[in-house]
């Protein structure tokens, strides 16, 4: 069994916590073992560093310097607490002088950042390191005849830590197969979905959604599947706002990747935290559940 | 660092952290026509660029244009110049804040000030908190058309209302305090 260290992120423990209920349960499941950071901090996301970018690589430097410790590779399953405390890391690579002026900081709390910390994603751990033909043994309940509309969204694959193409992910299309479903292509599968905008520029987001849920709907999608906990909010609590904006009807279920592994290797709906969802997928899933 | 002093903008914005690539720029628009939200900028992804580069100081730190960027990174991947202009845009943000600049026209600052404020208290973000804070801060009336949304979260349990503190919190602070002692011009 490989260890990680594991790094929630702060939606997990609100808006994402069906993403880390089922993270556990399909890690576990799979023999991944997931030993939770002691006591991180928020990575800082997009906000801290749009107002203070050094200070933001900071905060984000903390729960590097803390993973450092553990000598183990941190694992989150949060697509943007991978791009933020990745992106505070190679700011230290490239820039000594920077990493020399956090690590001061950090000094202050008795800590030091060297540099040796991996960050991944949870869902290429599990690919990489458990892979698919590991992932396809364990399915105990094939996925057949449910047709899913992958959705990558932006932060795993587009700001160069991805382990996917930026413009036509295909790992979620390799997980989805392996269950046994079948891969709805649709056109704005690479297209944002407006991501935290959907807070202070309402409107655009909510065309954006229409735009991907239209798609995905009229490719014949009886769900979505996505890695990333603001898309998987977005598109499943923001659903009636767009149906009434728009005079649509759209009743997509949005899971986590995760949640539908989960599915797939038999684990029942309370370790995947699917009463957590708002577009309730029980009858999408009910054959396989 | 003040228009007085010699430094040029596109010098400036090249030294904060997201900044560096500014003068690779070479106007092809790649980023805008790439851009998701374009239509809502005041000034285009390439236009707030080239403003930079012609250093129209006040017009680009006081526009509401970078704070529109959605980060979704199409740009990033497309520049063939390798600018990164989504980490240019945030860079150019965290410059506003800093000289103090508040940006008509959107409400994205405080929608950021909010969510650092939550982590400064705790040390990690209540989505909650930051939901409230943020519409004290701009209309508060417009929380009432989140009624909907917010129910749906309470209710499936994904809304948790009363914030968690880390144990480490004073050490985020110390670390936080001693940055500011230290940081100098950056």
């Amino acid at each position: 069994m490989k260890s990680y260290t594991y790094y929630p992120g702060c939606s997990s423990e609100a808006t994402a916590v069906g993403l880390d209920i089922s993270a556990r349960s399909v890690a576990e499941a799979l023999g991944m073992e997931l030993k939770e950071l002691e006591d991180w901090n928020c990575c800082g996301s997009t906000p801290y560093g749009s107002l203070d970018e050094l200070e933001a690589i900071v905060v984000a430097a903390r729960n590097l310097a803390l993973a450092e410790k553990t000598g183990l590779d941190l694992v989150t399953p949060c697509s943007a607490c991978f791009v933020t405390l990745n992106k505070a890391r190679v700011h230290m690579m490239e820039k000594p002088q920077l990493k020399a002026k956090v690590n001061e900081a950090l000094a202050a709390a008795n800590l030091e950042y060297k540099g040796t910390v991996k960050v991944r994603l949870l869902i290429e751990a599990l690919m990489a390191d458990i892979t698919t033909q590991q992932i396809a043994a364990k399915v105990k309940n094939p996925l057949k005849g449910l047709k899913i509309a992958p959705y990558t969204g932006c932060q795993e694959v587009r700001p160069r830590f991805g382990f996917d193409h930026p413009e036509n992910p295909v790992a979620l299309d390799s997980i989805v197969e392996v269950l046994g479903a079948e891969v709805v292509p649709y056109p704005s599968k690479c297209k944002c979905c407006g991501g935290s905008a959907v807070i202070a520029e309402e409107g655009l987001t909510l065309e954006l959604m229409y735009r991907l849920l239209d798609d995905a709907t009229k490719n014949g999608a009886q769900c979505i599947v996505t890695p990333c906990p603001l898309c998987q909010m977005n598109l499943d609590a923001y659903q009636g706002k767009v149906n009434s904006k728009f005079n649509a009807k759209f009743n997509l279920p949005v899971l986590f990747v995760t949640q539908l592994i989960g599915v797939a290797l038999g684990l029942k709906g309370d370790k995947l935290g699917l009463n957590k969802n708002i577009i309730n997928p029980n009858k999408v899933l009910a054959k396989y559940l | 660092m003040g228009k007085t002093q010699a430094m040029n903008f596109v010098n400036e914005v090249s030294q904060v952290p997201g900044g560096e690539g500014v003068n690779l720029c070479m106007q092809c628009g790649t980023c805008t026509a790439s851009c998701p939200s374009a239509k809502i900028w005041e000034f285009t992804p390439s236009e707030i660029i080239a403003m930079v580069r012609a250093d129209m100081r006040d017009e680009v730190l006081s526009s509401s244009s970078m704070w529109c960027c959605l980060s979704c990174y199409s740009c990033t991947v497309r520049c063939p110049r390798d600018v990164k202009p989504t980490n240019l845009f945030h860079s150019l943000e965290s410059l506003a804040i800093k000289h103090g600049y508040k940006p008509q026209n959107t409400n994205t600052p405080a929608m950021y000030n909010s969510f650092v404020k939550s982590i400064k208290k705790n040390g990690r973000v209540s989505e909650f908190n930051m939901m409230m804070g943020y519409y004290l801060s701009t209309n508060p009336f417009a929380a009432l058309g989140m009624m909907s949304v917010a129910w749906n979260l309470l209710s499936h349990g994904r809304m948790p209302l009363s914030a968690r503190k880390i144990k480490g919190k004073n050490d985020l602070d110390k670390i936080i305090k001693k940055l500011e002692d230290i940081r100098g011009d950056q």
